[in-house]
């Protein structure tokens, strides 16, 4: 067909002419990397042996990138990339800012010390059925999902963070492992479809799918139910991944299950993706909800906090005691998005990475217990300082930074936290916190105290330390602990990236700028 | 139209919800079946609907002379379709094999990850 004028004319309103800037190929590696390595461990996978080190040197190169990606972001501003050089709204783009990019960096290197500590961990038979590939494309998801900027897209990434979760959670499949797979499967597969149902009802009212279009088109609506209802919606789906109380049960009961690695990669990643999903909603599409969505955000966020830390305490299972910290952090969280200032949105950023650091390392901390011990009641535990001091330091440490004592990185996000909501007067939420922090406190110290402090009682079978000594077991758990006292320590890079993470979702006009800049750069080309 | 569509979705809803509160895994399963269809027709519907007008530009024009139907939300419905079809099928054989395992798919009688029998915590050394 010959291309006369108009057609181009009309081509260059609709694409970009020429490839994007080699640069801004750093946006897609987070995703490519982990495809490709998932897919070399696929190809090789009568060679079991080699599928740690591939999948090792696979998160070293994304940890890489992702370095870049954020220095990138850090001093160029929002990074656009068009897929396909389809010109944003019409085609899908990923858009990074400072929150993206350095969620993406985190959920990378949780990644890559979760694959180290997997690979001293699984035997040889176990690896058959892709463990690596697994957590490769579970990985691939969660950046996806942490750099798009795309609504629909943005549920493609959670299906296949999901499905890859899904893949890891049955993995080895004992009896109460598929107990705890069916509730965690059927309550996330809900969550995302009503996240679904927002989503087509949300290109209902606007007729665009692109965040920044949408945070354009949204003010034009008018305020009633509709929005308010999609606008709940998408609360709804997203708390549910959040595990926000009441829709938190699913993740106590699931992620102690699958093998230890699992749970605290689960742990560190998943619940923060629903968490970011909020960021992004709250910031684009509905900057101003009515006012009871607010009143409701806030109410979850100081149940989620206070029920999340009261079922830790309840617990004698060490392992669950995890999973209701998991939940009470992410009440935390929840509290710096329904505050909504810029600094309770730094707050919950900083708050989101130290999370997501100190739980998967609590998780780790809870297996080694488990596999020295051979026992995982506070009932039955007890004598492990004695034998294993370095392990006991390690999870002191842990536990002062999860209760948010000082020099750790728990100080920092509750402090910020708390100024922020003696800010705008939420003494409730104030107190919410302080609450928190001493129930934690005392969660901690029991189980502390009783698993390591107390002597060994009479007729209680031998520690083996042997684990203990295994490099690849105890690097990444000291590497994580390194990283929460280097936090506590040295917070102002962090403080730095969340202040400029948070101005970004409070304003998120440069976001959208971004966006609409890649076409009038063309439109400016072409003339 | 729509009304009529968005009344059938909203029976779908109703009759999913209620499918999925009850106690057994094999009724939620069938719930979750029938609110993935929902959620199609939803998105269908939300993208406006055209009546049957072909697709087909004319030589010497660039865009079709009538209004011809959204294929936006087709291409959503048909990503969501092949989407949770396969993980239905994921959860439909993980449920089948907690029933192998566990020997019932009453969710009253699930309690392996949960045993309602815990001994207290101690409240001292």
């Amino acid at each position: 067909m010959a291309t006369g004028p108009a057609d181009k004319a009309l081509v260059a309103q609709s694409m970009l002419n020429e490839a994007p800037a080699l640069s801004d190929w750093l946006v897609v590696t987070p995703v490519i990397i982990p495809f490709v390595f998932a897919a070399i461990i696929v190809m090789q996978r009568q060679r079991v042996d080699r599928h740690g080190p591939i999948a090792i040197a696979g998160f070293v190169l994304l940890v890489l990138c992702n370095i870049g990606l954020v220095n990138a972001v850090r001093s160029d501003g929002v990074i656009v990339m068009a897929m396909s050089n389809w010109i944003p709204p019409f085609g899908i783009s990923f858009t990074v800012d400072i929150v993206s990019a350095l969620f993406a960096l985190v959920a990378s290197v949780i990644g890559l010390l979760t694959a180290i500590f997997a690979d001293g961990d699984l035997d040889m038979r176990s690896r058959r059925y892709g463990f690596f590939a697994f957590l490769l494309l579970l990985v691939a998801g969660v950046s996806g999902a942490f750099l798009t900027g795309d609504v629909f897209n943005l549920y493609v990434w959670f299906e296949v963070l999901l499905i890859a979760s899904f893949g890891l959670i049955v993995y080895g499949g004992g009896r109460e492992q598929l107990d705890g797979a069916v509730r965690y499967a059927i309550l996330n597969l809900l969550a995302t479809t009503f996240f679904l149902i927002a989503t087509g009802l949300l290109y209902g009212m606007t007729g665009t799918l692109n965040f920044a279009d949408i945070a354009r088109k949204v003010p034009e609506l008018t305020a009633g139910a509709p929005t308010a209802a999609v606008a709940s919606l998408f609360i709804l789906a997203f708390a549910m991944k959040a595990a926000a109380f009441p829709l938190n049960f699913w993740l106590p009961a699931s992620y102690h299950t699958p093998p230890a690695v699992v749970g605290a990669l689960f742990a560190g990643l998943l619940t923060k993706v629903g968490v970011y999903a909020l960021f992004r909603i709250t910031s684009l599409v509905f900057p101003t909800p009515p006012a009871i969505i607010d009143t409701v955000v806030m109410a979850v966020a100081v149940a989620t906090m206070v029920i999340g830390v009261l079922g830790a305490l309840a617990q004698n299972d060490i392992r669950r005691v995890m999973g209701f910290l998991v939940v009470s952090g992410i009440g935390s969280m929840l509290l710096g998005i329904a505050l909504g200032t810029t600094e309770a949105l730094m707050g919950a950023i900083i708050y989101a990475v130290h999370s997501m650091i100190v739980m998967t390392a609590l998780y780790l901390a809870v297996d080694l217990i488990q596999k020295a011990t051979a026992r995982f009641r506070l009932t039955e535990l007890g004598g492990l300082y004695a034998v294993a001091p370095l392990l006991s330091t390690l999870f002191l440490v842990l536990a002062f930074a999860v209760s948010g004592l000082p020099p750790f990185s728990g100080l920092w996000p509750k402090i910020v936290l708390l100024r922020a909501s003696l800010a705008v007067d939420a003494h409730w939420a104030a107190f919410a916190i302080l609450l928190t922090g001493i129930l934690t406190s005392i969660t901690m110290g029991r189980v502390w105290a009783l698993t390591f402090w107390r002597p060994r009682s009479e007729g209680a079978p031998e520690i083996d330390t042997a684990m203990l000594q295994d490099r690849r077991l105890m690097a990444p758990l000291i590497a994580l602990v390194a990283l929460t006292v280097g936090i506590g320590l040295f917070p102002a890079p962090l403080f730095e990236l969340a202040g400029l993470g948070a101005a970004g979702l409070t304003d998120p006009s440069e976001y959208i700028r971004a966006v609409f800049d890649l076409a009038a750069h063309v439109g400016v080309a072409e003339q | 139209m729509e009304v009529a569509l968005a009344i059938l979705v909203g029976c779908f809803f109703a009759l999913s919800i209620y499918l999925i509160l009850s106690l057994h895994t094999i009724r939620i399963l069938l719930g979750i079946a029938i609110l993935t269809n929902a959620v199609n027709m939803s998105i269908f519907t939300a993208g406006r609907l055209t009546r049957e007008v072909p697709p087909i530009v004319p030589d010497g024009s660039y865009v079709p002379l009538e209004a011809t139907a959204n294929p936006l939300p087709q291409a959503l419905i048909l990503t969501a379709i092949v989407i949770s079809f396969s993980l239905f099928a994921f959860v439909l054989v993980l449920v089948y094999r907690a029933y192998q395992e566990l020997g019932t798919d009453a969710t009253t009688e699930m309690v392996e990850a949960e045993p309602p029998h815990e001994p207290a915590t101690p409240r001292g050394y």
